[in-house]
């Protein structure tokens, strides 16, 4: 209220009374004054006091004790007090229900008055009063008001059912509100179809399966009558609905476009973008060789422009439009480039807009324009404009290749200004130019180092870094430029440390003579002195790799490397196609689906667009069928993310934070550099036993002698890794006893390792492949780095499958999952990887099982806490129980499963080694054990074979026992182990085992009884499984 | 649908607060005067997303309007409805300031409730508001007028009512145009179009039927091929005082209508019929990009003498018939923010260095056509340490001319009133042309 008191001097201005000076009393006892008030006889009075009540409920003040008062003002013939009364009720009605009660008399009385004003009145403010009671008694009002015989009573009668339907959804449909809605489409009085239809679909938002809007050829030929007669906002209303219904063909697409395209003239500029969202919409129907369809692609580019001389508020709105139509249809505006160019008082966010289509649009032949216009805004004031512009010049050169010499040489012109945060922004996009352009521009290398000092962002040094380990044989002193960075090593970003790393790496494997100590150096600084994992991670893999093979170190670390792509950070083919459903909305303003931003159920739904109907069907022109994307998935692959981070992802040069880095996609082709040293590279040095020639025994090595040059850090490297396996490692990257005198399972070392979150599943399958590599060379290699070597193998512990993708991401809109089960300490544990291989930040995980053989259900939630962000991955644990509904499965133990993001649900199928449902004390009694073999029939007895397994009958024995498979007996009988074992399964079935182990045979038999002899092929499985591994 | 709408003065305190919709709460408010109003950083977007809420916002003068959802709204409806909130106020109390809406604010109430109905926007045309929403309290109304009420604020013709009379019938129309250029400093047209209104104030009695037709290229080609048509009678009817010479016919790129127009009929048959409102309208908006008459042309020079000296010479043109008068002609000049002190010599007019504003200005009364002018400054520079280089912003113009930069001419508006006895010549009509300058910028 401080400027209530400010009034007072105001008011000494104006002669006349105003009503500001409701604002005024700020005195104590206020409210016993305004009760008084209330309480007068005379009406001015009265009215005097609501004023003042209405005025201190603005300002936020609590009036809610005058509540018998105000309401007792209600019954009155002055409308404007009637209305300020009823402003008072919606505000506080629900705080007190009771009372509010009071007021139902007046509003059923006023629903029946002559006045079609104050009819309309009663039913609009009633339907805002949301208190139960008084909701019983707006049923009937409701229904004569949807009926009266004035229209401004029927269109303010369809809106209270929308209102209505937000309090009590039931009721409505109880009352057979909706029905009578329907009825209103066909209505003679546009403003009341209009109404709704703005009404209907928005209870049908809620209702997403019901049918509710019913849209049919009839009544689309009624909307779009109605479209032609209702007022600006019913057009807009009437249009949104359109734009959800699929014409049936191409023939009814086109009739419908044709009565839409009138309103592309409309003055009102959201009439205008529901119209094009209708036309974007239902083109997609439309063969391409149709004469009409050149005709609608024409008709759209001229109001599209025209929404750029709105104010700039919708300016912004239409551009952040415009972005998503011209990556869809590309020739709309292909010819408006100077439309985009940028006003010098443009406000900030039309100039960043503007900008990102001048790059989309830029091409041959507007490219000399483009560059003039960029390298104007380059010296603008706004710092976020300029980079913005730098970047832009660096993305034409990428996009347009006849042009890249010329934004080369812009770039350099921008360096020469020395304009600190312009030359950072120019090296970063120069990087990504030679990318591009390898070997054509690396003359500019000279004077992009003279600028090394001046470099104080993390992205910006990363990049010059990269560049000069890229080509660290053409500078001459690009030891020395390394050398410079590596005095403040431990002050630089991740980003810059594991730049810096690669990059002397790189050098070394290069000039190997020169550089040898500073590759030592640098070796030490990442695995001794960092606390990093990643950064020590790599630094362990460069030194492994560099002291066992330096020829697959060079293979590895000097691969050629992909080209990027032209068009970087366009929005994905599929989130796309949903945007442009809802060109106008917010969905197209934050470039996000509804669902990442509006709570509950509306918006849920996701939009297609429609598919092209058979009869008109033609043969699309290459040029458009990329572009197309509706029916073009495979497109999916080439599309790169927002710029910054997917360049650097694609390059691997750690730009983005090493968290989002996720696990490289397997066969992509696209892996390399550090990744592929996590990733693939690693995968190939511990698991792929096809090549072990490329890995020598380490103890070969140690015995052998080395290379000359490697021999120093070889040595280094024996010493750090036992260092590392025996003193006190960083506790968030290896299990808490992980000295190898203490056994702990392996699995739990699996899990642990994969929960460190940027090693991702690269390591999540470390504990699968390990034991297929054991026997192989590496042995001590890099799993010892890891302690895994002291799990392995060891007698406790429970098999645990290596991880398989059941969700491809190519399935799940880029949601990849992966998993295993695995069981401990009692409790069945689903452990799964997400990976967000979208573009779009994914949240809101939930999971479900479908009924199952054994009744597995979720004990608890999906716990993923955090959003999961595009390229993240995230290792979750899902405890099972196994008391959910059961049904029979074929195969007896596969799994259904749902998961749900914001995106969408998806569904897949595993299969559950099931041996996780061996309970614990399943261990039988002897004699128990004896009876039962002789009580179950032979019939239930079945036989397999187990080949090529070395165990001994004892280690077999024990490794049975991990996964709670218990020997009860043994007996030797002429050489041969008869073993006889037990399980439990979680739901009570017993099955009993006999496995003959033969010394020297590899071939192991084994004969499985049980009451139920379905299990017996699963049970099978499960001894392989865990024999083997 | 729209959630909320909050008025709030500069300071963020909250003037208006109306919330449509349940999942709106009093933090909304507070949560838009913290990170909005409040913010330290200047806005970089009128879309700003608060915990899962949507705040839309527009500023007039120093009182912000709020629109607030958290649904999936169309963006475009709920900007077009704020301006149009703006308008009704104007409409109804002249300027948007803390003041009037203070002293107006059971008033604003009233219209919110009634051009908002559960965040969807309604009728919201002040002509067919001031029939029911006055400030003077409420007429007592017979039947016969609040039936007439109700279906003209729902009718197909919402913006007018029946049984207006006038004596004498007349109508205005205003074709104003605002031309926008930005040309290099070496001559370049890097950009320009002309972006125009037809403003029609009417006085006519009835329901008044309409027809307008101007020299729409489109519509003379048709005609050209089709032969002599009904139009060519009106042709003598209202001349255009074209300033740039005798063009035929001009290509618009893009026309939008007032909702009076009847958009189906312009789409198929390309004329512009419809039922004005009474008063003034804004009947249509276009944009031409070519063949677009430049009235002036200004010719920059800029020489940086060491470090502490700028001379600039600046020469405009004008470029019309030499018959017409530009008028109320400006010329800003930027200068650096470092400017100690400036010298200006100009042949016409008066020039001033502004400080405050880091700009020459020359101003010219008047100017004829074919004429050309100059100014030359000497600016004295502080040295200052600063690396970066000046912006060089732009050389931006203000003047206003009597005709239309796109060589837009009204042919014909008729008028035709079945039911009344008056006909289309009985009309007195009046048209005039201004163009003005829109953003008028030669950089240098």
């Amino acid at each position: 209220m401080e400027w209530a008191n400010q009034l007072c001097e105001n008011r000494q201005f104006g002669s006349k009374m105003t009503d500001s000076k409701y604002f005024t009393t700020t005195k104590k006892g206020e409210i016993f004054e305004l009760k008084a008030e209330l309480n007068s006889d005379k009406k001015e009075k009265k009215k005097e006091a609501v004023k003042k009540v209405i005025a201190s409920m603005t300002v936020g003040k609590d009036v809610s004790a005058l509540f018998p008062d105000v309401v007792n003002c209600m019954q009155t013939d002055n409308l404007e007090l009637k209305k300020l009364v009823y402003l008072y009720l919606m505000n506080y009605a629900k705080s007190q229900p009771d009372m509010a009660i009071m007021a139902v008399n007046t509003f059923v009385k006023d629903c029946e008055d002559a006045n079609p004003l104050i009819r309309a009145l009663a039913v609009r403010t009633m339907g805002c009063i949301r208190v139960d009671k008084i909701t019983e008694y707006l049923c009937e009002p409701l229904r004569k008001c949807l009926k009266d015989e004035d229209p401004y009573v029927r269109k303010t009668a369809a809106v209270c059912v929308a209102k209505l339907h937000d309090i009590n959804a039931q009721l409505v449909e109880d009352q057979g509100f909706l029905d009578t809605l329907k009825d209103l489409i066909s209505d003679s009085n546009p403003m009341v179809v209009a109404n709704a239809v703005a009404a209907l679909s928005e209870i049908a938002e809620s209702h997403p399966n019901s049918n509710l809007l019913d849209l049919n050829p009839q009544s689309i030929n009624k909307l779009l009558t109605a479209l032609n007669e209702c007022t600006e906002w019913g057009q807009i209303f009437i249009l949104d609905c359109l734009a959800n219904y699929t014409p049936r063909d191409d023939r009814e697409s086109q009739s419908i476009c044709e009565r839409v395209t009138p309103r592309l003239s409309h003055a009102n500029s959201a009439v205008v973008l529901s119209a094009v969202k209708v036309l974007m919409k239902f083109m997609e129907m439309l063969p391409k060789d149709l004469d009409y369809y050149g005709t609608l692609l024409k008709k759209l580019a001229p109001p599209l422009v025209t929404l750029l001389s709105a104010e700039p508020e919708l300016q912004y709105v239409a551009l952040r439009n415009i972005n998503l139509i011209v990556q869809k249809r590309p020739e709309i505006l292909k010819h408006e480039m100077k439309v985009f160019f940028v006003k010098y008082n443009d406000p900030i966010y039309v100039k960043l807009e503007k900008l990102d289509i001048m790059i989309r649009l830029a091409s041959q032949a507007n490219i000399a324009q483009v560059l003039a216009e960029l390298k104007e805004y380059a010296t603008e004031v706004d710092v976020d404009f300029v980079r913005k512009a730098v970047r832009a010049i660096g993305r034409c050169a990428i996009k347009v290749e006849q042009s890249a010499e010329r934004c080369v040489s812009t770039l350099l012109d921008l360096i020469q200004t020395k304009v600190n945060y312009v030359v950072q922004e120019a090296i970063v996009v120069i990087k990504d130019i030679f990318r591009k352009y390898p070997n054509k521009y690396e003359s500019v290398i000279a004077t992009l180092c003279e600028n090394l000092d001046s470099l104080d962002e993390p992205e910006a040094r990363a990049a010059m870094i990269w560049i000069v380990g890229e080509y660290a044989e053409r500078i001459d002193n690009a030891d020395e430029l390394l050398e410079s960075f590596l005095e403040g090593f431990h002050d630089e970003s991740t980003q810059v440390q594991l730049q810096l790393l690669t990059a002397i790496v790189k050098l070394f494997l290069k000039k190997p003579t020169e550089t040898q100590e500073l590759v030592q150096q640098v070796l030490s600084l990442a695995t001794q002195d960092s606390d990093n994992p990643d950064l020590r991670d790599r630094g362990y893999i460069y030194w492994r790799l560099l002291s066992t093979d330096p020829v697959a170190a060079k293979e590895v670390v000097l691969a050629e490397k992909p080209l990027i792509s032209e068009e970087t950070d366009l929005i994905e083919p599929t989130l796309l196609e949903e945007l442009i459903c809802h060109i106008g909305t917010l969905a197209s303003v934050y470039h996000k689906p509804p669902s990442a931003f509006v709570e509950g159920s509306r918006g849920v739904m996701h939009k297609r667009l429609p598919a092209r109907t058979g009869s008109g069907e033609s043969t699309e022109s290459p040029d458009v069928g990329t572009a197309a994307g509706g029916s073009a998935p495979e497109a999916a692959p080439s599309i790169i993310p927002s710029q910054g981070d997917l360049l650097g992802d694609l390059l691997n040069l750690d730009m983005a934070p090493p968290t989002t880095t996720g696990p490289p996609p397997p066969n992509t082709g696209m892996q390399m550099g550090g990744m592929d040293l996590l990733g693939g590279g690693l995968d190939s040095l511990m698991g792929d036993e096809s090549e072990p020639p490329h890995v020598p025994p380490r103890t070969d090595i140690l015995r052998s002698p080395s290379p000359q040059p490697l021999s120093p850090v070889y040595t280094h490297t024996d010493y750090t890794y036992t260092d590392y396996s025996h003193t006190d490692s960083p506790p968030d990257h290896s299990p808490p006893d992980h000295s190898p005198t203490e056994h702990s399972p392996p699995a739990e070392l699996g899990g642990d390792i994969g929960g460190s979150p940027a090693m991702g599943a690269g390591f999540g399958a470390a504990p699968a492949v390990m034991p297929a590599s054991l026997n192989a060379p590496v042995g001590g290699g890099l799993g010892d780095l890891f302690d895994l070597g002291g799990g392995v193998g060891m007698p406790m512990g429970a098999y645990i499958p290596p991880k398989t993708v059941w969700l491809p991401a190519m399935k799940a809109k880029g949601l990849e999952i992966s998993g295993t089960f695995a069981r401990r300490a009692g409790v069945i544990q689903m452990e799964l990887i997400l990976t967000n291989k979208a573009m779009s930040v994914m949240t809101d995980f939930a999971i479900q099982f479908n009924r199952n053989s054994f009744g597995l259900a979720p004990a608890g939630p999906l716990q993923v806490l955090t959003p999961l962000g595009p390229n993240q991955t995230i290792e979750v644990s899902l405890p099972l129980s196994t008391v959910g509904p059961v049904m029979k499965m074929d195969p007896l133990n596969n799994l259904q499963v749902a998961v749900k993001n914001n995106i969408d649900v998806f569904y897949f199928s595993c299969q559950y080694p099931i041996s996780m449902l061996f309970v614990e004390d399943g261990k039988m009694e002897r004699q128990v054990f004896l009876a039962t073999w002789k009580d179950i029939p032979n019939d239930n007895e079945s036989q397999f074979q187990i080949k090529d397994c070395h165990l001994n009958s004892d280690a077999a024995s024990s490794k049975l026992q991990g996964s709670n498979i218990f020997t009860i007996a043994k007996r030797t009988v002429e050489g041969q182990d008869m073993l006889y074992m037990s399980i439990k399964l979680s739901n009570g079935i017993w099955v009993l085992a006999e496995l003959r182990v033969q010394a020297g045979n590899p071939n192991y038999t084994i004969s499985l009884k049980c009451r139920a002899p379905e299990v017996s092929q699963c049970v099978f499985q499960c001894y392989e499984a865990v024999l083997k591994n | 649908m729209i959630g909320g709408l909050f008025i709030y003065n500069h300071k963020g305190e909250v003037l208006i607060s109306r919330v449509y919709r349940d999942d709106i709460g009093r933090n909304a408010v507070d949560a838009f005067r913290v990170n909005v109003i409040h913010a330290r950083q200047q806005v970089r977007s009128p879309v700003t997303n608060i915990a899962r809420t949507s705040f839309f916002h527009v500023k007039r003068s120093n009182i912000w309007l709020a629109a607030v959802t958290k649904q999936n709204v169309n963006a475009a409806m709920v900007f077009e409805f704020l301006y149009k909130m703006c308008d009704v106020m104007t409409a109804y109390f002249g300027k948007i300031s803390e003041e009037n809406i203070k002293n107006n604010f059971v008033l604003i109430y009233e219209l919110l409730d009634e051009i908002l109905d559960f965040g969807y926007p309604q009728n919201s045309e002040t002509g067919a508001l001031k029939t029911f929403i006055t400030q003077t309290g409420i007429k007592s109304q017979s039947k016969e007028e609040q039936s007439q009420i109700t279906s003209q604020v729902t009718g197909q013709i919402g913006w007018r009512r029946e049984g207006i009379k006038y004596r004498r019938n007349e109508l205005f129309l205003d074709v104003l145009e605002s031309v926008n250029l930005l040309m290099s400093p070496q001559g370049q047209v890097l950009s320009a179009h002309v972006s125009g209104r037809v403003v029609m104030k009417s006085y006519l009695s009835g329901m008044p039927e309409c027809k307008f037709g101007m020299n729409d290229k489109i519509v003379i080609d048709k005609q050209g091929k089709g032969g002599a048509t009904e139009e060519a009678a009106g042709k003598s009817d209202l001349g255009g005082s074209g300033g740039g010479g005798g063009k035929q016919s001009i290509a618009i790129d893009d026309c939008t209508f007032h909702q009076c127009v009847r958009l189906s009929k312009f789409d198929a048959e390309r004329s512009i019929s419809f039922i004005p409102p009474d008063g003034e309208c804004e009947l249509m908006r276009y944009r031409t990009t070519k063949d677009i008459i430049l009235p002036f042309r200004v010719i920059p020079l800029v020489r940086e003498v060491g470090r502490t000296k700028l001379e600039v010479k600046v020469v405009i043109k004008s470029n019309f018939k030499p018959s017409l008068l530009a008028q109320k002609i400006e010329v800003r000049i930027p200068t650096p923010l470092n400017t100690s002190g400036v010298q200006v010599i100009c042949m016409k007019g008066k020039a001033k260095y502004k400080a405050s504003e880091n700009a020459i200005v020359w101003k010219i009364k008047r100017m004829a056509g074919m004429k050309e002018s100059q100014i030359s400054a000497e600016i004295e520079l502080l040295p200052t340490n600063d690396k970066k280089k000046w912006a060089r912003p732009p050389i931006s113009m203000n003047f206003e001319v009597p005709f239309a930069p796109s060589g837009l001419k009204v042919r014909y508006l008729k008028v035709f009133e079945p039911k009344l006895n008056y006909s289309d010549h009985d009309v007195i009509k009046w048209v005039r042309y201004i163009g003005r300058s829109g953003i008028y910028e030669t950089r240098c």
